[in-house]
């Protein structure tokens, strides 16, 4: 099977059904993106399909074969992916950093379609993605600040 | 000391040299030893802080500091990184030391050898404590030696020039070297005596003291840090193992037929379990070994496996709770007394009581356990996400019967440690599988449900207070029964009494002003593998005694803080010793004694800060709980609206800490923060429960934790400025943690006029459950 991800093809060898993390991780390499339950209640293995934030660790490959696959590891090529990237440096939000990925794509995904997110947009958007180490405050501040940094001054 | 856990230690099958090293990863069971006959020499000669721990510390500069000719300085970091920041934090400190530039410091982690650094075991709160004078010197001596080369290729006295900069400068003339031109012969000097080094006057401070980005920021960010899930080897396989629903219990017999006529998979291996104490040895399973993880996972699923539960299969949390109350409300271990408690109760002209209960949790690191492994010529090399690299090491060593120095333990990031992953379980996993498959790679991934259903986890328990009161609300005698089954199960036959190490983390050594009092023990047997969770028994403790100050002050119709401050007293150094604490962490009582002056001013600072005692609207209350560990000194206020359905908000978290003098402020702030979030979590949703000996809860859906939608909004953290240096370190990832279910629990009370006294809080305050309360 040949998927597109972060703009390359990518030739598969595994079954159908396996989930896109697994791929990701096992057979490319593409670390990046976490192992975190299985059953797309953390958010760490979040990636974006044609622009929308996906649990990739419940997603099989046969779902997303000739689909645009955008993982961690490609989202700092794009505007606001560099932007998230940036303000999480700036900000320090993370603490162990395993979660952050997924956060980070998650981010990605809601400035993509919102641009001025309110706290509510933000809870409702971003509480799909668990981080043990409790570093949600600074996830806040580091999307309203990429926020303001792609709307340039606001 | 006790003599229970003596006893069980001539008959555990562990060596005393063994148990030792083990016990050091409890912070500190070691002092229990030293008060027996047989190490009465270890007594006289009695080590604290990094000097204390079983391999000791010297100080040698080139272990941990290397720098190229282009001028990089390479600070090898010993201790693990897991989200505290200690690989941005230990290299901060020589950097400032040995007045190096900052943007040439680079990281290396250390692999497992405490011959070598010192002690690895990340937990307690301690690597900056232990570390941080070493670390300096280490620098210093660094330093020292540069400057050393420079004045000896000058041919000019050593007192005339000066290291700044990452360069020696020889001021009479001007010369100037830099590091990289240097480092060469400085490293064939001899390392200067400890007392001949001139540390840095702290105003001289370049780093230390001040607010820095993450060295592995950038990595996190692009997906490119290494956690020990990540580990990827030529030729690696994967694996999934089923593990003994129940404790103790192992495969009795099993068929793996369909497993292995699966494409993919390339071999199903047997796992003994190990009888006796849990110790960190795999649990008795069963693992597919395959290509890739998931077809190792969907094999797992059609394995056929009959398993023999063992003598926990019964474990029942109901039933458990039920007795563990009963044990409370019977006289157990006397462990401290002051003046006569029972006179005191007979004459109080108000007698409290109250019972608090809190369930055992789980550490859901967000990264589970998982470890890579091969065997080479009959070496092992092993990639481990591990608060314990030498004790991984020792114990692989000794299961595949592989000589110590041909085990190579690389230690990774860890995704998440909490206590955990200071035991290495998973990586002896790894290990075993590896040489099952002649020495291939072999990466063993957990998945939540295993992570969840095979933790060693928090303990569970019962804290039974009661008190008298004078006719002025005054409390008068404090009678404290703790009731809760010992992380010394996992080393050792059972005693059924907590630890001194668990004793002291804010039940036995209570500095609080009170003259009569008894702190008791009676007896819980554990059940399952207990282990440290994230500030271990602060957590039960400090929620039951911060919980019943508020329940006497509401009693005696006084302000809390001021109830508090009062119940605490005055301003005054304790002696740990005097109130029945030999452990203290490892650290010396005279060095670290429990200052009550300290311990008032956070709670002066956090009510001062917070708005203590200005008006709120209907359902909203503020709470405050104050807590002593680590050596640190911690005070919450939590702020909560309760709406009429009883769900509960938290706009607003205030923390007050004073950990002593600051390394890196920016961590401690995050460090707070993360404990003020996994305090809420743990306080309002965190629950493990068994039946039948197995844990009711696969995953997230069913262990529940906080996330962004109902974390506090705003948590404010005020340090407690200290810029003398020479003032001892404390903890910092841990003591955030104790006072916020208390002072969580403590605003609901404010909000609504409800006790909480079992957590987790959950639903308790929907109208249903209220009535039928």
């Amino acid at each position: 099977m040949q998927l597109d991800i972060n703009g390359t093809a990518a030739q598969v060898d595994a079954a159908d059904d396996t989930p896109l993390l697994w791929v990701l991780r096992d057979h490319l390499g593409l670390t990046g993106t976490k192992f975190g339950c299985g059953m797309a209640l953390c958010g760490a293995c979040t990636v974006h399909i044609e622009g929308q934030a996906v649990r990739s660790c419940v997603t099989p490959i046969s779902a997303v074969a000739g689909k645009k696959i955008t993982t961690i590891e490609g989202v700092g090529s794009t505007r606001i992916g560099k932007a998230v990237q940036d303000a999480w440096l700036a900000i320090d939000v993370p603490q162990c950093g395993y979660c952050q990925t997924g956060q980070i794509m998650s981010a990605t995904a809601l400035l993509g379609s919102n641009a001025k997110p309110s706290d509510a947009d933000i809870d409702s958007s971003m509480s799909g993605n668990i981080c043990r180490c409790g570093t949600y405050p600074r996830i806040r501040a580091a999307i309203k600040q990429a926020a303001a940094a792609v709307g340039g001054k606001s | 000391m006790n003599a229970q856990l003596t006893e069980s230690l001539s008959v555990a099958a562990v060596s005393r040299r063994e148990f030792l090293v083990r016990a050091s990863a409890l912070g500190g069971l070691v002092l229990l030893a030293t008060s027996s006959g047989a190490v009465k020499a270890a007594e006289e000669a009695k080590k604290y802080g990094a000097e204390g721990m079983p391999h000791g510390w010297k100080d040698d500069p080139l272990a941990f500091i290397a720098i190229a000719e282009d001028g990089i300085v390479t600070v090898v970091v010993h201790r693990s990184e897991m989200g505290q920041g200690v690989r941005t934090g230990m290299p901060l400190i020589v950097a400032d030391e040995l007045e190096a530039d900052w943007s040439k410091i680079r990281v290396q982690q250390a692999t497992a050898d405490e011959e070598k650094y010192g002690n690895q075991d990340t937990d307690g709160s301690r690597s900056t404590r232990h570390f941080f004078d070493p670390m300096r010197r280490c620098a210093a001596s660094a330093r020292t030696m540069l400057e050393l080369a420079a004045a000896k290729s000058w041919g000019v006295p050593v007192s005339e020039v000066k290291a700044a900069n990452h360069e020696v400068v020889h001021g009479k003339t001007g010369r100037k070297a830099g590091y990289g031109s240097l480092a060469k012969a400085a490293a064939k000097l001899p390392v200067p005596a400890r007392e001949s080094l001139k540390l840095k006057a702290p105003a001289q401070f370049r780093y230390i003291g001040k607010p820095a980005h993450l060295l592995d920021g950038p990595d996190i960010v692009q997906g490119k840090a290494q956690y020990g899930i990540d580990t990827r080897l030529d030729g690696m396989l994967y694996a999934v193992i089923a593990r003994s629903p129940v404790f103790g219990g192992k495969v009795a017999r099993y068929d793996a037929t369909e497993a292995m006529s699966m494409p993919g998979v390339v071999k199903v291996v047997e796992i003994q379990g190990t009888p006796g104490p849990a110790q960190f040895q795999p649990l008795s399973g069963i693992a597919v070994v395959a290509k890739d993880t998931w077809i190792a996972t969907k094999a797992r699923k059609t394995l056929k496996i009959d398993w023999d539960d063992g003598p926990h299969g019964s474990y029942d949390s109901k039933a458990y709770r039920a007795q563990m109350l009963e044990s409370s409300r019977q006289p157990g271990t006397v462990l401290r007394q002051v003046g006569d408690v029972d006179a005191a109760l007979a004459n109080a002209s108000r007698k409290l009581e109250a019972e608090y209960y809190l369930p055992h949790i789980a550490h859901a690191t967000m990264e589970p356990p998982a470890a890579a492994a091969r065997i080479v010529n009959g070496r092992c090399e092993v990639w481990a996400p591990t608060q314990a690299p030498q004790v991984t090491r020792t114990d692989i060593s000794k299961r595949l019967g592989i000589p110590f120095e041909n085990v190579t333990v690389h230690v990774t990031l860890l995704g998440g440690g909490f206590g955990r992953k200071s035991k290495p379980d998973f990586a002896l996993e790894a290990a075993l599988l590896s040489k099952a498959v002649d020495g291939q790679p072999v990466k063993v991934t957990w998945t939540r449900e295993d992570d969840l259903h095979h933790d060693y986890f928090h303990t569970v328990s019962v804290e039974r207070l009661q008190a008298g009161l004078d006719a002025k609300g005054k409390p008068t005698a404090w009678l404290h029964r703790s009731v809760a089954p010992t992380i010394g199960a996992i080393f050792g036959p059972d005693s059924g009494h907590e630890a001194p190490f668990e004793q002291n983390m804010g039940f036995v050594n209570l500095p609080f002003d009170i003259p009569n009092m008894r702190m008791e023990n009676p007896e819980a047997m554990a059940h399952t593998r207990i282990g440290w969770f994230r500030s271990v028994s602060n957590v039960p403790h400090a929620f039951a005694v911060q919980s019943f100050v508020a329940e006497l002050a509401a009693a005696a119709n006084r302000d809390h803080r001021d109830y508090l401050l009062d119940v605490i007293g005055p301003a005054r150094k304790i002696d740990p010793e005097s109130m029945k604490d030999e452990w203290n962490h490892g650290e010396s009582p005279q060095r670290y004694p429990v200052d009550t002056g300290r311990l008032r001013r956070v709670i002066e600072l956090v009510t001062k800060e917070s708005g203590w005692g200005s008006k709120l609207s209907k359902g909203e209350g503020r709470g405050l709980a104050a807590h002593y560990s680590f050596l640190s000194y911690a005070a919450a206020v939590v702020q909560v609206a309760v709406d009429s359905k009883g769900g509960i908000t938290i706009p607003r978290v205030d923390i007050a800490f004073d950990c002593g003098p600051h390394v890196n402020p920016d961590r401690i702030h995050s460090q707070l923060e993360g404990a003020v979030v996994m305090g809420v979590s743990l306080a309002m949703l965190g629950e493990i429960t068994f039946a039948k000996g197995r844990v009711e809860q696969d995953n997230f859906h069913q262990y529940q934790v906080t996330r962004i939608d109902a974390a506090p909004r705003d948590i404010r953290i005020h340090l407690v400025p200290q810029s003398d240096y020479s003032m001892p370190l404390g903890g910092v990832g841990e003591p955030g943690v104790p006072p916020i279910a208390p002072a969580l629990c403590n605003a609901i009370y404010a909000a609504t006029g409800k006790r909480i006294r079992q957590l987790p809080i959950r639903d308790q305050l929907a109208p249903a459950q209220l009535t039928s309360a």
